[in-house]
C-alpha cells in the first residue's frame, strides 16, 4: 500500500486549473521530485500536501489517513522553503528545537534531539549562531534540520537550492540525499532544475500547465520521454521533421538523406513525424551500420567537459555534444562535416 | 581610432570634484546646526526662565515649589500609566490586524490604512464631543464616574495611536518574510497564538518600539480630550498651572520633557538589553 497518496488532486485559483487531476502514489522512504517550468503547478501541489492550499477537488492520504482538510499544524509534515524561513530572532539551536517546544516536549529531550540534528547536518559548533550570521547554504541546512527534528512523516522541499551558488547547490544536493537515505524519510522535492531532479530522485514527475506529463525513474524520463514536452524540457534534444519512407522498416527521409530508426515506426508511409535524437548520441567517427548526416558547421562552443557543435543540415540545425579530450581536433566553423549516430538512438513522435 | 593617453577633461577634474562634496558637507552642517538651534533655543529659553523664580539670582526655587505641589506627581503618574495601558491596547489590536492583512488580505490594506488614519482627520474637539455623546447614555454609560471615564480616555488614546502604530508595525512586517515564517511555524505545529507570540512579535520589536515611543509622547502631553473628560492628567494640570503661576509652568515643561525622554530611554534600554541577551544565546 502506498504511503503518501494524492488522488485526483485539483486546484483552481479562478482562472484555468493550476493543478489538474494529479494522481500519485509515493512509497515509504521514496524520494520523488516534481519537475517543471515555473507556473506548472508543482509548488501548488506541494503546498496542498503541506496543507497551505486547500484542494478544489481530490484527496491527500498519508499512511491511510485522510489529510485533505487538516490544517498544516496538525499534519506532521516537515517543510523546507526556498527562502530558508529561519526565525531571525532565534539561535540555530532554538530554530531546530522550535517544533519540539511547540509540542511541549521536555527540555532534556529537546536538547538531545537538537544535538542529534546538528550532528546530522555537521553544524553542532554553530548552535549558538543566529541566522544572519550564517551563509545561505548553512541556513538551508539548519532549515532542513528544523524540519526533520519533529520526525515528520513526510519531508517536503520547495526549490530549496534555488537561492544558492552553483557549487553549494551541488554539495547540498548530495547532502540532502545522504540524510534522506540515512533517515529513510519519504520526501517530495520541487525543482525547475532538471539536473537536480534527475540526480537526486528515485522517481521524477514532470509537470506542465498543471498536468502530470510523465512519471518515471530519472533514466526512463531522460531516455524514454513519452511526450514532446518531456522530451524538450528534460535535456537538450534534436527534433527533426522527417518523412516516413517505410514505416515497418523504420526508414525515414530527412533533407535528401536517409535515416534508419531502431525499429518499426508507428505512422503511415509518407507521413511527417518528428525524429528525436540526443546530442550526445551523435559523433564524428563513422561506424558501419550507423546513420550518417552531412552538414555545415555553424558554431563550436567549448563548455569544459563538453564541446557543443551545431551543424546545419538542410533546413534544420542539429546539435552534437562531444566529450572533451586533450587530443580533440575541434571542427572549424564553415567546413562540411559528417556526423554519425546508431539507429537505436532515434525515436519518433507525431508532430503537433 | 587610437586611444588617447592624454588626460580627459572629466578625469583631470577629479580633484576639483572633491570640492562640491566638501561644500555639501559644509551646508549639511549649517542646516544641522540650524535644526539644533530651532529645537534647543526655546528649550534653553524655557529653562533659563524657570531658574528665575527668586529675584536677583538663578536657582531651582520654581522646581522646589512644583514638586511641593500635591497635584503634580499624581497627575504625572496618571498620564504615564494611561500611556502605557494605551500602548498595550493599541499593540493588541494593531499587531494581529496588520499581520492578518499582510498575510491573508493584502487587498484590504489601503482600507485598513485609511481607517487607522482617521484620528488625524478628525479634530480632537470633534472626536471628544462625539465620544461624550455616544458614551454618556445607556447602554454605554461610561462617563458617569471618574474611573470609567478614565477607561474611556485610555481607549481613545489607543485609537489616537493607530496612525503611528499601524505604520510602524506594517513597515516592520514588510521587513520580514511574513508568509514563509508563518508557514514554517505552522508546519512545525504552531498555532496562531504561538506564531504571533514567538515568531511575529519578537521580530517586530524595533517597529513596535518606535510606535510605542510616539504614542507615549502624544499621550503624556495630551490636553483637549483629557480636559473635556474631566481627567486629572498632566495636560490639564499644566494648563491650570500656566494660568495661575509664572515660573512653575516653565519648570514643569522642563521636567516633563526630561521625564518623557527618560521614559523613552528606559524603553530603549530595556529593548536593547533584550536584544543583547538574545545575542548572547538565551
Amino acid at each position: 500500500m502506498p504511503y503518501l497518496e494524492l488522488h485526483n488532486l485539483s486546484k483552481t485559483f479562478g482562472g484555468p486549473g493550476a493543478v489538474v487531476d494529479f494522481d500519485l502514489a509515493v512509497e515509504r522512504g521514496e524520494f520523488v521530485s516534481f519537475l517543471g517550468p515555473s507556473g506548472c503547478g508543482k509548488t501548488t501541489t506541494l503546498r496542498m500536501i503541506a496543507g497551505f492550499e486547500l484542494p478544489t477537488a481530490g484527496t491527500v492520504t498519508l499512511d491511510g489517513k485522510d489529510l485533505t482538510t487538516k490544517p498544516p499544524n496538525q499534519r506532521n509534515v516537515g517543510m523546507v522553503f526556498q527562502s530558508y524561513a529561519l526565525f531571525p530572532n532565534m539561535s540555530v539551536a532554538r530554530n531546530v528545537g522550535f517544533g519540539l517546544k511547540v509540542r511541549g516536549r521536555p527540555k532534556d529531550e529537546i536538547d538531545a534531539r537538537v544535538g542529534e540534528m546538528l550532528e546530522l547536518i555537521k553544524m553542532a559548533h554553530l548552535a549558538k549562531r543566529y541566522p544572519y550570521q550564517l551563509s545561505g547554504g548553512q541556513q538551508q541546512r539548519v532549515a532542513l534540520a528544523r524540519a526533520l527534528a519533529i520526525q515528520p512523516q513526510v519531508l517536503l522541499l520547495d526549490e530549496p537550492l534555488s537561492a544558492l551558488d552553483a557549487k553549494i547547490r551541488v554539495e547540498l544536493r548530495a547532502e540532502i540525499r545522504r540524510i534522506q537515505r540515512e533517515l529513510g524519510i519519504t520526501t517530495v522535492y520541487v525543482t525547475h532544475d532538471q539536473e537536480e531532479a534527475l540526480s537526486i530522485s528515485d522517481r521524477v514527475v514532470v509537470m506542465n500547465a498543471g498536468r502530470m506529463e510523465q512519471v518515471g525513474q530519472p533514466f526512463e524520463i531522460y531516455n524514454f520521454p513519452r511526450t514532446e514536452f518531456v522530451a524538450g524540457f528534460v535535456g537538450t534534444l534534436n527534433q527533426l521533421r522527417v518523412t516516413v519512407v517505410e514505416a515497418a522498416a523504420g526508414r525515414l527521409a530527412f533533407a535528401d538523406q536517409t535515416i534508419a530508426a531502431g525499429g518499426p515506426v508507428d505512422a503511415a508511409n509518407g507521413a511527417t513525424v518528428l525524429a528525436m535524437l540526443r546530442p550526445e548520441e551523435l559523433h564524428f567517427r563513422t561506424a558501419a551500420g550507423e546513420n550518417q548526416l552531412t552538414g555545415k558547421v555553424e558554431s563550436v562552443t567549448f563548455l569544459g567537459a563538453l564541446v557543443r557543435v551545431q551543424l546545419s543540415v538542410g533546413p534544420a540545425r542539429i546539435t552534437l555534444d562531444a566529450l572533451n579530450e586533450r587530443r580533440l581536433n575541434l571542427p572549424k566553423v564553415g567546413e562540411m562535416q559528417t556526423v554519425s549516430f546508431p539507429p537505436h538512438a532515434v525515436w519518433v513522435m507525431p508532430t503537433t | 581610432m587610437t586611444i588617447s593617453t592624454a588626460p580627459v577633461p572629466g578625469v583631470a577634474g577629479v580633484p576639483k570634484g572633491k570640492r562640491p562634496a566638501e561644500g555639501n558637507r559644509f551646508w549639511s552642517w549649517v542646516f544641522f546646526l540650524m535644526g539644533v538651534l530651532y529645537f534647543l533655543l526655546p528649550l534653553a529659553g524655557t529653562f533659563y526662565w524657570s531658574l528665575r523664580a527668586e529675584k536677583g539670582r538663578l536657582g531651582f526655587e520654581a522646581y522646589r515649589r512644583l514638586f511641593a505641589d500635591a497635584n503634580f506627581l499624581p497627575s504625572f503618574s496618571e498620564s504615564i500609566i494611561n500611556a502605557v495601558v494605551a500602548i498595550f491596547i493599541s499593540l493588541l489590536i494593531i499587531v494581529p490586524t496588520a499581520y492578518w492583512v499582510r498575510l491573508r488580505m493584502p487587498k484590504l490594506r489601503p482600507v485598513v490604512e485609511f481607517i487607522t488614519l482617521l484620528p488625524f482627520v478628525i479634530p480632537a474637539v470633534v472626536l471628544v464631543f462625539g465620544i461624550i455623546r455616544l458614551y454618556s447614555q445607556p447602554p454605554l454609560l461610561l462617563t458617569a464616574t471618574y474611573d470609567s471615564s478614565r477607561v474611556l480616555l485610555v481607549c481613545v488614546y489607543a485609537a489616537l495611536s493607530f496612525p503611528y502604530m499601524f505604520r510602524s508595525v506594517d513597515n516592520g512586517l514588510r521587513a520580514i518574510d511574513v508568509r514563509s515564517l508563518t508557514e514554517a511555524a505552522q508546519s512545525l505545529g504552531a498555532n496562531w497564538a504561538t506564531i504571533l507570540r514567538e515568531v511575529i512579535f519578537p521580530n517586530l520589536r524595533v517597529a513596535v518600539l518606535s510606535g510605542a515611543l510616539l504614542t507615549f509622547a502624544i499621550v503624556i502631553g495630551e490636553f483637549t480630550i483629557a480636559l473635556f473628560m474631566a481627567q486629572h492628567t498632566l495636560g490639564p494640570y499644566m494648563q491650570e498651572l500656566t494660568r495661575s503661576k509664572v515660573y512653575e509652568p516653565s519648570a514643569m515643561a522642563i521636567v516633563a520633557f526630561a521625564m518623557t525622554w527618560a521614559a523613552m530611554g528606559l524603553i530603549y534600554r530595556v529593548s536593547r538589553g533584550q536584544q543583547t541577551q538574545i545575542g548572547a544565546g538565551h
